[in-house]
C-alpha cells in the first residue's frame, strides 16, 4: 500500500480520484467534492492537475476518523462522462475479485 | 489434541477485551490510524484492496472440530462465506468489518482460538509437520515442542516490536513437510548419541526480495535449553537487525551481513549468560503440556480391510487412495488429506458448508481431529483404513475429493492483486487456469510430483522462489508480467528456482508451463524420473530452448 | 508531558539537559549519554541526582560501571514500532541488577505499558495526558503471562506446576 507520505512528490498524469477504505467496515470510499467519502466511484471529486490533487489528498488525509490509506488513483473519463478506473488495481478494488473469469486479460 | 486450559483461555479471553478497547478507541478517533495500525496487525487484522482481512492462527496446524465450526462460523457471520487457508496455519477470512471484530475474536475465543502473532513484527505463529504425532519414524511428536514455544512467543513483552516478522516452524521427520529452511528460525528435532531429545536450529533462511535458504547455527541445542537458545537469537536480532530499510530488516540480512559464524559467536555469548535462567526446561514442564496433549484410543484393525479390498475395484477410489491417502505409525489406520485445490477453484480456499461438513466428518472418522499444512490443503490425521471408502464418498459430494496432492495442480498460490493491496499481480486465475489445463487427472499422475507455486509479487507470499516451477508476477508499463523459475524446492532439500527466461504475459503463463513440462516429458530418462530431478541432472537450459525457441 | 511513576502520575524531579546546556548549580539532572560519558566524574560529584538518558542502538554495557551511582536511567522509544529498549531494559533489570529508576522515553503510548512493566520500566513519559491517566487500568489489563522476566510476576508454566504439586498433595 502507498502511504500518502510516501506520496509527497504528487504528479498526475491525467484525472485522478482520491480513494481510501472506510474505518469501520473497511469498504472502498472515493473522496467526493462536498469533502466526504461516498462507495461510489461515479460521485468521486476528480483532480486534474497536481495542486488540486495535493489539496484534495491533504483533506482526506485529516479525515483519519473516516477512512484509512487515502491515495491518489488515476481515472478514465469516458466520451458519456463515465468514469472508470485507470488501472487493474483500481478496477479490481471498484468491481472485485475477477476469479471464477476464464484466464485472459 | 492440545487443550487450554483456564490459564490459557484467561490470556486469550485478556486479549480479546484489551483489542475491544483498542477499537473502540480507534473509532472515536481517540487512536490515529498511525498508531492503531500496529495494534490491529497484532491481532492479525490488515487491510487489504477491498476491505480489512482477519488472519486468524492455527498453531501448528492442528484444529479440533469445534474449532473448525467456529470458523466456519465466523466466515459465514461476519464475512463472506468462505475462508482461505495460508502457506503458515492460518486461515484468513476476506471482508470483516473492524466494528465487528471484536465480537469475531470473542467468538472464537470460546474455543480456544485467537489471531495472537499472525501478524506484526513479532514472532509468528509456530508452524509445524501437519502430520506431526501420525507420522511414521517421527522422532516424538513435535508439536509438544511447538506449544511450549507457542506460549514462549505469545505476547513476549521484548520482542513484540522487532526490526520485522519472524517465523519459527518445528519438523521431527527426515522428510521436512514445514519448510523449516525458509523460515527464519527452523528447529529439526533430533536425538544426540545420548538419546536425549534436542534440535539441529537453523536461522536466517526466507523468501521475498532476497531469498536465502537457512544455515545450521548450532547441530545440537538440548531441548531443556531451547527457549533460552530462541531468546539469545531474538535478543542479538533485536539489538543488531536493520531498522533503516524495511527490506532489510529480517534476520536472514543480519546472519547474512555478520556472516553465519560472527552471528553464531554473537548468540553463543548471549546464550551463555541466560541458559542457566528461569528458561531452563525441566523435563516436568514438557510432561504437563503433553499430558494436556490427548491421543486416540486407537483399535487393533488389520492392514487390509475388507472394504477396502472390495472398494479397490472402483478406480475412481483407488485414483484418490493413492494419491491422498498416507501411512500411519499406527497399523489399520492412515492420514488422509484433503485437496483445497479444486479443478478452477482458488487454492486454499473452503467455504463455511465445506468447514463444517468436513467437521462432521473429522468426528466421525478422524477423533475429532484435522490439520492444516502449509501446502494450504487439509488433512484428516487418523482415518481408519476400513472408514477410507465411505469418507471418500463423503468428500467427494463436498467438492474434496480431488486426487491431485503433490501433483501439477496442488498449486500454492498467495491471494495476489485479487485480494492483496501489495500485489502488482494476479495469481488465483493463473491457478485457476493451470488446473484446468491440468485437469486430466491421467495426464497429471503422468507428470509426478510436481508443485507450481505463485506469488502476485516479490513478497513471495506463495514461495515461488522454492516451487519446482515458480512463477512471480510482476508490473510492467501497467501490465501484469510473469516471471518462471524452475527447479526451486521447499523440503529438506531446499534450494531456490533460477529464473529461465524474460517474463511472460498473463494469457501466456499456462502456456509457458505447458511447455516446461511437455520438456520435461521428452527429456526424463525414465518415468520415474522426477521433474526436480531431470532439471537437477540437465539444468534449466533445454527447458528455456524449449519455452523460448518459439516466443 | 505526563510522567507516570509508581503507578501514578507524579511531577518530574529531574531536568533534562542537552548536550551543551551550562550545569545548573543544584537540582536532579538528565544527561544525554554521550555528555554523561564524557564528563561522569564532575557530573556525580554535584549535590543532585544524576540520571542518563541512554539512546537505543549504544550498548547498555558502557553503563555498567556507573550503575551505582546514576539515579535514573532513561531509555528511549524512537517511535513505539522500535523495541530495542526492551532489550536494554531487561538487561539493565535483569543481568546488571540495576535498580533505580527506569524510565521509558520518547513515543510511550498506553498500549506498550504492559510490554515496558514487564521488561523492567518503572517511570513513564507518557505522550498523551489520557493514556497517563489510564495507566493503572491498563497495568491490570492481563494477569497472565508466559515469560519469565524480572519483573516478579509468575510464568503460566510456574503456575501449572504449583496447581500440579497443590493437586498432588494428599493423592
Amino acid at each position: 500500500m502507498t502511504s500518502p507520505l510516501e506520496q509527497k512528490k504528487i504528479r498526475i498524469a491525467g484525472p485522478s480520484v482520491v480513494t481510501a477504505n472506510r474505518t469501520w467496515d473497511g469498504i472502498v470510499v472515493y473522496r467526493t467534492a462536498a469533502r466526504a467519502w461516498s462507495a461510489e466511484l461515479s460521485e468521486a471529486a476528480i483532480v486534474r492537475n497536481s495542486e488540486e490533487a495535493k489539496a484534495l489528498l491533504a483533506e482526506a488525509v485529516a479525515d483519519d476518523v473516516g477512512a484509512i490509506g487515502p491515495y491518489i488513483a488515476p481515472v478514465q473519463i469516458g466520451a458519456d462522462g463515465r468514469i472508470v478506473p485507470g488501472n487493474l488495481r483500481e478496477q479490481i478494488r471498484r468491481t472485485g475479485v475477477t476469479i471464477g473469469q476464464p484466464a485472459q486479460v | 489434541m492440545y487443550a487450554y486450559d483456564e490459564i490459557d483461555r484467561t490470556l486469550v479471553n485478556e486479549r480479546v477485551s484489551e483489542f475491544r478497547d483498542q477499537v473502540k478507541r480507534r473509532l472515536s478517533g481517540e487512536l490515529t490510524e498511525d498508531e492503531f495500525k500496529i495494534l490491529r496487525l497484532q491481532n492479525g487484522v490488515y487491510l487489504q484492496l477491498h476491505a480489512y482481512m482477519f488472519r486468524v492462527a492455527i498453531p501448528y496446524g492442528t484444529l479440533a472440530t469445534n474449532q473448525l465450526r467456529a470458523l466456519a462460523h465466523v466466515a459465514r457471520k461476519y464475512d463472506r462465506g468462505y475462508g482461505h487457508f495460508t502457506t503458515r496455519q492460518n486461515i484468513q477470512f476476506n471482508w470483516i468489518k473492524l466494528a465487528e471484530l471484536p465480537d469475531a475474536l470473542e467468538d472464537l475465543a470460546k474455543v480456544g482460538i485467537h489471531a495472537m502473532q499472525t501478524s506484526g513484527n513479532n514472532m509468528r505463529n509456530v508452524t509445524s509437520d501437519q502430520w506431526a504425532g501420525v507420522a511414521p519414524g517421527e522422532i516424538e511428536d513435535p508439536r509438544i515442542w511447538s506449544e511450549l514455544i507457542r506460549q514462549h512467543t505469545t505476547l513476549h513483552p521484548e520482542f513484540s516490536f522487532l526490526p520485522r516478522k519472524f517465523k519459527i516452524a518445528i519438523t521431527a521427520s527426515d522428510h521436512d513437510r514445514a519448510a523449516i529452511k525458509i523460515h527464519d528460525i527452523g528447529l529439526r528435532l533430533i536425538r544426540n548419541e545420548k538419546g536425549e531429545t534436542g534440535f539441529e536450529v537453523l536461522v536466517g533462511g526466507g523468501l521475498g526480495r532476497t531469498p536465502f535458504v537457512a544455515k545450521t547455527i548450532k547441530h545440537f541445542v538440548h531441548g531443556r535449553d531451547i527457549l533460552s537458545y530462541i531468546e539469545a537469537i531474538l535478543r542479538v536480532y533485536n539489538q543488531y537487525g536493520r531498522r533503516d530499510n524495511i527490506y532489510k530488516a529480517r534476520i536472514k540480512i543480519l546472519v547474512h551481513e555478520l556472516g553465519i559464524e560472527k552471528f553464531s559467536r554473537e548468540v553463543e555469548e548471549e546464550w551463555q549468560q541466560i541458559r542457566n535462567s528461569s528458561l531452563q526446561i525441566d523435563d516436568e514442564v514438557i510432561e504437563d503440556i503433553r499430558s494436556r496433549f490427548t491421543y486416540p484410543a486407537y483399535e487393533k484393525l488389520p492392514h487390509m480391510p475388507d472394504e477396502l479390498r472390495q472398494a479397490a475395484a472402483d478406480p475412481d477410489f483407488e485414483a484418490w487412495r493413492k494419491n491422498s491417502v498416507a501411512p500411519h505409525k499406527v497399523q489399520g489406520y492412515s492420514i488422509v488429506t484433503i485437496s483445497l485445490k479444486p479443478t478452477g477453484g482458488p487454492p486454499g480456499d473452503a467455504t463455511a458448508e465445506q468447514m463444517d461438513a468436513l467437521a462432521d466428518l473429522a468426528d466421525q472418522y478422524s477423533f475429532g481431529e484435522i490439520r492444516v499444512g502449509h501446502e494450504q490443503n487439509l488433512a484428516l490425521p487418523h482415518v481408519a483404513k476400513r472408514d477410507l471408502p465411505a469418507l471418500w464418498k463423503a468428500l467427494d459430494k463436498l467438492g474434496l475429493a480431488t486426487p491431485n496432492v503433490n501433483l501439477i495442480t496442488d498449486i500454492i498460490a498467495c491471494p495476489g492483486l485479487d485480494y492483496c493491496s501489495l500485489a502488482n499481480a494476479r495469481s488465483i486465475p493463473i491457478a485457476q487456469e493451470l488446473t484446468r489445463r491440468f485437469a486430466n487427472h491421467e495426464l497429471a499422475n503422468l507428470i509426478g510430483r510436481l508443485h507450481i507455486n505463485i506469488s502476485g509479487c516479490i513478497n513471495a507470499c506463495g514461495h515461488h522462489h522454492v516451487g519446482h516451477i515458480g512463477i512471480l508476477g510482476v508490473e510492467k508499463n501497467g501490465e501484469e508480467v510473469y516471471q518462471i523459475t524452475i527447479g526451486g524446492r521447499a523440503d529438506e532439500n531446499a534450494t531456490l528456482g533460477t529464473l529461465i527466461g524474460p517474463g511472460v504475459k498473463f494469457d501466456e503463463v499456462a502456456d509457458v508451463v505447458e511447455d516446461v513440462v511437455e520438456a520435461y516429458l521428452a527429456l526424463r530418462e525414465r518415468p520415474e524420473e522426477l521433474f526436480m530431478d531431470t532439471v537437477k541432472r540437465l539444468g534449466v537450459e533445454p527447458f528455456k530452448e524449449r519455452v523460448y525457441a518459439t516466443r | 508531558m505526563p510522567l507516570v511513576s509508581g503507578g501514578k502520575i507524579t511531577g518530574d524531579g529531574f531536568v533534562k539537559l542537552a548536550v551543551d546546556t551550562p550545569l545548573p548549580e543544584g537540582g536532579d539532572i538528565l544527561v544525554p549519554a554521550e555528555r554523561f560519558l564524557a564528563e561522569a566524574d564532575a557530573l556525580l560529584e554535584r549535590s543532585g541526582k544524576v540520571g542518563v538518558i541512554w539512546p537505543n542502538n549504544r550498548d547498555i554495557a558502557e553503563l555498567v560501571p556507573y550503575l551505582g551511582k546514576v539515579a535514573a536511567v532513561a531509555l528511549v522509544f524512537p517511535t513505539f514500532r522500535d523495541g530495542r529498549a526492551y532489550s536494554q531494559a531487561r538487561l539493565l533489570r535483569e543481568r546488571y541488577n540495576y535498580r533505580g529508576e527506569l524510565r521509558a522515553t520518547g513515543q510511550v503510548l498506553r498500549d506498550q505499558f504492559v510490554f515496558m512493566l514487564r521488561a523492567g520500566f518503572d517511570a513513564f513519559e507518557v505522550k498523551k495526558q489520557a493514556d497517563a491517566e489510564a495507566f493503572m487500568q491498563t497495568a491490570k489489563r492481563y494477569s497472565v503471562f508466559y515469560q519469565p522476566t524480572g519483573d516478579g510476576r509468575i510464568t503460566a508454566l510456574h503456575r501449572r506446576m504449583q496447581l500440579r504439586h497443590s493437586e498432588g498433595v494428599g493423592t
